[in-house]
């Protein structure tokens, strides 16, 4: 498998470490209900098809990225730079 | 048709043509008692201990595949009660005790054999945590012997104990770990279960659970609907899909777990190998193929089929520990989908819609709970109430915070 970095190009899933579903990237605001945290750290939809999660570029530029992919055959749909995604969406 | 050394001779003279089909394939009846999801060996085993020990048989186990098509056959087999934790060392030891009498209590030989399990370490600080470990299966009434460096290379003189990074300080065994024929155990609780009346129902694929008034009341499936007052959901690898039917969200995410067997090989290695450092066991069949694996594949993934990396990964620990396997040709490999929850260890609850439970998150130690993930699944479902060495399984602990991390190794799924 191999993933396009948008800073480096494509390279081997080797680069880089898996942390888990893109729900990371929605954390809860300071002084939300313990449901809320429970559903940011725990709770996964875990789909059998196309998911977002996010990968760290480790041994190339070090930046964080939200893969979009197939997690039945191992499609690579599209990557993006987690710090791109949070000033498009105004969380930068 | 009961089994024993006897008839195997007497249909051994008479040319083997007088056995008969193990089990029933009946069709789906409209209604039952209880229909558990999942014919694998949870599965299965709920079934069995659901008519043995409560007397339900109007019970119904539907699977979308054939028999043992999923975790039950393809796993690596180990059978252990080496847990630490209040929760979990408890329900293990349970396990292995149901374990130790299964094959006189199914009359099915699954070939258990307590070959003896062996932990190894490489530093002063990890002798001090299995010297702790040991002392807390013992404190739970198994067994653990603490092995210096000499005293692994007693039982397994071919490890390279000088090994740079990684030196053998020496080991803990737990004699009474060990292997089982994996497929055998799906086969013998089949056939004890339908020995007891237990329809079971392959090739029926649940598509939907149907819920009234937040109780359940039956399923939908491919071979039409059913009617139950209580249903079971016992599908490790596939728990999430099963539970948003019924609008659940769990705390589980589903990775791939690769193992690895050798051609046969004449008997080389006695025990079960854990060598935690190098992420790789090993283990020899009766058949005489090494069985092996490491870590997961480490990304989300339903593609029962690994990636290349961790192939190489796990063969480079491999011959780091025994270099002796070196030529040993790999025959095949496949790869396991995993239920991975927060903490590593597994959910048996009650779920909020009423009558539905859920038997999930096996991570990758499913196999050794078989016989005590069922016997306490089916106290569950038949008296409603967890069963206590299964009461800290709860679907909850993550939001009340009581986790069962037996690794300490923080809430990512893929960690444990």
């Amino acid at each position: 498998m191999r993933l396009t970095c948008p800073l480096c190009g494509p390279r081997d899933r080797r680069e880089f470490y898996y942390y888990g579903a893109a729900d990371y990237l929605a954390r809860p605001a300071e002084g939300a209900p313990p449901e809320a945290w429970d559903d940011y750290l725990h709770l996964r939809d875990n789909p059998a098809g196309v998911t977002q999660d996010l990968w760290y570029h480790e041994q190339g530029c070090c930046s964080w990225l939200k893969v979009t992919r197939n997690t039945v055959t191992h499609e690579i749909l599209a990557v993006e730079s987690v710090a791109g995604a949070d000033a498009a969406e105004g969380r930068a | 048709m009961r089994y024993s050394g006897f008839r195997v001779i007497a249909q051994g003279l008479f040319g083997n043509t007088g056995w008969k089909p193990a089990w029933r394939d009946p069709a789906p009846k409209a209604e039952y008692d209880a229909v558990i999801i999942g014919g694998g060996g949870h599965g299965l085993s709920t079934a069995y201990y659901l008519a043995k020990n409560h007397g339900l048989t109007n019970i119904a186990v539907l699977e979308k595949g054939y028999l043992g098509s999923g975790n039950i056959g393809r796993n690596t087999t180990i059978v252990r009660a080496n847990y630490f934790l209040p929760g979990n060392s408890e329900f293990y030891s349970h396990s292995l005790k149901l374990w130790e009498g299964l094959e006189a209590d199914l009359n099915y030989n699954v070939m258990h054999s307590q070959r003896g399990l062996i932990n190894l370490f490489h530093s002063d600080g990890q002798r001090d945590a299995f010297a702790r470990r040991g002392n807390a299966m013992i404190n739970q009434g198994d067994d653990a012997v603490l092995l210096d460096r000499e005293g692994v290379r007693e039982l397994l003189p071919y490890l390279d104990f000088d090994n740079t990074r990684f030196p053998i300080y020496g080991g803990l065994l737990h004699p009474r770990g060990g292997t089982a024929r994996h497929d055998a155990v799906a086969w013998g609780y089949a056939r004890a279960v339908d020995r007891r009346g237990v329809d079971l129902i392959q090739n029926c694929e649940v598509t939907g659970i149907d819920i009234e008034n937040g109780r359940v009341t039956g399923v939908q499936t491919t071979r039409g609907a059913i009617r139950a007052r209580k249903v079971g959901m016992v599908v490790a690898g596939r728990s999430g899909q099963v539970a948003a039917m019924a609008g659940l969200r769990l705390p589980i995410e589903s990775h791939i777990l690769q193992a690895f067997v050798t051609e046969g090989l004449k008997p080389v290695i006695d025990h079960v190998i854990s060598f935690g450092m190098g992420h790789f066991y090993i283990s020899q069949s009766d058949k005489g193929g090494l069985v092996f694996g490491g870590d997961l594949d480490f990304y989300a993934s339903y593609a029962s089929r690994g990636n290349l990396p961790m192939v190489e990964h796990v063969m480079e620990a491999g011959m780091t520990l025994m270099p002796m396997i070196g030529r040993a040709r790999v025959l095949r490999s496949w790869g396991g989908i995993m239920d991975m929850t927060p903490d590593g260890s597994p959910i048996i609850d009650r779920t909020p819609v009423d009558g539905l439970f859920i038997d999930a998150g096996w991570n990758y130690g499913g196999f050794k709970a078989v016989p005590a993930s069922g016997y306490c699944m089916a106290h569950l479902m038949a008296t409603g109430e967890s069963h206590p060495v299964a009461a800290r399984f709860r679907l909850n602990r993550f939001a009340t915070g009581h986790l069962l991390d037996e690794e300490g190794t923080g809430s990512q799924h893929n960690l444990h």
